[in-house]
């Protein structure tokens, strides 16, 4: 949001100083032939990245929509020809996806829970000047973020603790994240001290004061920590790969890479749909590897493509204040 | 009286941390213990305890015979490739928030800007996956250059073993080059308009005051951020390459991170995949130093 500002603020002085210099006339002479060039070829180099970004993703979703006859040939590239929903109600009977799905949907939401939980209130608590060994501790978890074992040891180590196989190796090693926690420090340290003074004089104890002074004026950067910790759970991939054999376990990323390489795998869906669905299934609409795998991606991407513009200045914030401190 | 109670106060605040100090040492410490089995004959089933120590056995193993030290040779050349070429275009993102400050509708900068940053979002799995769906035999690229008749067979671009250090590097981009030029977007707001507004007045055009203006004063981020870049040469990260990798490119994809997780998984075994970890984490360390010094010498700070 800080960012935005500045930039507007700053187009908007120029704005503002241009009309005030426009009766010398000197400013209408100076946007020379090269600069109008340049604007010119800015506008189309853009245009250019802008639409390699964007082109896979409206690519891939409108061969999911369209027949999926024409798309196996790669006969669309732009409009969606003989519209059908069919693909994706055959993607969601595939039971394996549906728990995929769960299982995202799960460490998601309680991931984020926890990280945001503990990034708050260790946040807090390393303010607090009374506590026994204060800066020990603190520089014992951010050191934290400038190594690491490698991930053979840790795997192993992982296994030694009986994580592996177990749903709470997506929840537990991301629990206390160094970063997050610098984050909402410099937060909590910009505070007033008067305002929780206040709290404690009025006989209110350490938790009171995090969770009725402290939390409410801190929303701001845990919105931020919150959507940066939810891509992250949500895309997470290495974990399962490393740590997970139980298939009720998978999530959709690993699921995902399951279909894209595993080709006999999703031979066996993809007959599996077509018996069920009625035979006359007409060859539009019949399920074939590339839709489902273009279906899956769909399905897959569909949330950080709903979640990302709506809350792109949380993550710009995120990325300054990380700038500053780092 | 008082001071005991305070004293009491923080070893109170001081219990409520543990919790989150013990999950630290688990998680971040205790694997590091995890590097012991580099020094030991371990197998898997039974305990490090019952396995023999043999010292800096697998150390030396690495690199006991010609093909394997080929094969460490190779994953260097690979590593050095990867990084060497992010670093040799590492201007880009700062080249790409420059020009995009001269878009003047606002809104159509923003609208860049989201598009462009979208990618990092996603996981190296879905970048994958897009790769898959956009470059196949019977993707959008092949079946357009099949049309235009510029080919008569498909291009296998995934599954083929050239260019494959050129296309990471290509996919690298995709992923964070308007991400990365967020910083400096942020650095070039920060300039004082004052001085583009006297360079203007005498007569300089957008591109002179680009080069002598805006440039010079985002270069100490790009300095910055290269430095940091230099120091994880040898850490490319497993993902990308794990999931680009296949049979056709395996010997050019295989940077550091990915042949340790393959030595782990496949013939070699724990013990020699730690080993080289260990040996990577040492390199690094001295590569971390050795640019922190040259940072301090040619800038006059250090960034750690």
């Amino acid at each position: 949001m800080g960012k935005e500002k500045v930039i507007s603020s700053g187009t908007e002085e120029k704005i503002v100083y241009e009309k005030q210099n426009m009766p010398k006339k000197k400013h209408k002479r100076k946007r020379s032939k090269s600069d109008i060039a340049l604007s010119a070829i800015v506008y189309v180099v853009y245009t250019f990245f802008t639409f390699v970004c964007v082109y896979p993703f409206y690519y891939i979703f409108v061969n999911t929509i369209s027949s999926n006859e024409l798309s196996q040939r790669g006969k669309i590239a732009f409009w969606p020809q003989e519209f059908h929903l069919t693909n994706y109600k055959n993607v969601m009977q595939i039971p394996a996806l549906l728990d995929a799905a769960k299982i995202s949907l799960y460490r998601t939401v309680l991931g984020t829970i926890v990280t945001v939980a503990v990034a708050a209130f260790l946040g807090y608590m390393f303010t607090r000047e009374t506590m026994w060994k204060r800066k020990v501790w603190y520089r014992m978890i951010v050191a934290t973020m400038y190594f690491n074992a490698g991930i053979i040891p840790w795997f192993i180590t992982m296994k030694n603790l009986g994580l592996y196989d177990n749903f709470l190796i997506y929840i537990l090693p991301t629990a206390v994240s160094p970063f997050y926690i610098v984050l909402c420090k410099t937060f909590v340290e910009s505070i007033p001290k008067e305002l929780t003074d206040a709290a404690e004089i009025d006989g209110a104890g350490t938790l009171r004061t995090f969770w009725s002074i402290i939390v409410p004026v801190i929303k701001p950067i845990l919105a931020t920590v919150a959507i940066f910790s939810a891509v992250g759970q949500w895309n997470s991939f290495q974990d399962t790969l490393l740590m997970v054999i139980n298939k009720k376990l998978y999530t959709l990323q690993f699921l995902l890479y399951n279909y894209i390489n595993q080709a006999s795998s999703l031979k066996a869906l993809v007959n599996n749909s077509t018996n069920a669905s009625s035979v006359a299934a007409s060859l539009a609409h019949a399920a074939t590897t590339t839709s489902i795998r273009m279906t899956v991606t769909i399905v897959v991407v569909a949330p950080i493509l709903f979640v990302y513009p709506i809350f792109q200045r949380f993550f710009v914030k995120g990325i300054m204040i990380g700038a500053v401190k780092g | 009286m008082f001071k005991n109670k305070k004293k009491l106060r923080g070893y109170k605040e001081f219990l409520m941390v543990l919790p989150f100090i013990i999950l630290v040492i688990m998680f971040c410490y205790y694997p590091l213990y995890g590097w012991f089995y580099a020094f030991f004959d371990y197998k898997p089933p039974k305990p490090l305890s019952e396995a023999e120590f043999v010292g800096l056995k697998w150390f030396s193993y690495m690199l006991d015979t010609p093909t394997k030290r080929a094969q460490l040779g190779q994953v260097l050349l690979n590593t050095l490739a990867v990084s060497g070429l992010s670093i040799l275009f590492s201007w880009f993102p700062m080249i790409f928030a420059v020009f995009l400050n001269e878009i003047k509708s606002k809104k159509y900068r923003k609208f860049v800007q989201t598009a462009t940053t979208l990618p990092n979002f996603i996981s190296w799995v879905l970048v994958y996956s897009i790769a898959y769906c956009v470059f196949n035999s019977t993707g959008v690229i092949n079946s357009l250059l099949g049309d235009m008749g510029i080919i008569d067979k498909p291009i296998e671009f995934l599954q083929s073993s050239e260019h494959v250090w050129f296309k990471m590097w290509l996919w690298l981009t995709w992923k964070n080059a308007g991400w990365a030029a967020i910083m400096y977007i942020a650095a070039i707001a920060g300039i004082d308009e004052e001085l583009k507004e006297a360079a203007r007045v005498d007569g300089a055009n957008r591109m002179q005051i680009i080069r002598h203006i805006t440039i010079p004063s985002i270069l100490p981020t790009y300095l910055v951020l290269l430095f940091l870049n230099i120091a994880n040469f040898l850490s490319n990260g497993m993902e990308q390459f794990f999931v680009f990798q296949n049979n056709f490119n395996k010997d050019t994809i295989q940077v550091l991170d990915l042949y340790v997780y393959n030595i782990a998984m496949g013939s070699g075994g724990y013990p020699l995949a730690t080993a080289i970890s260990i040996f990577k984490s040492v390199v690094s360390i001295i590569l971390l130093c050795v640019t922190n010094k040259i940072s301090k010498v040619t800038r006059g700070e250090g960034f750690i």
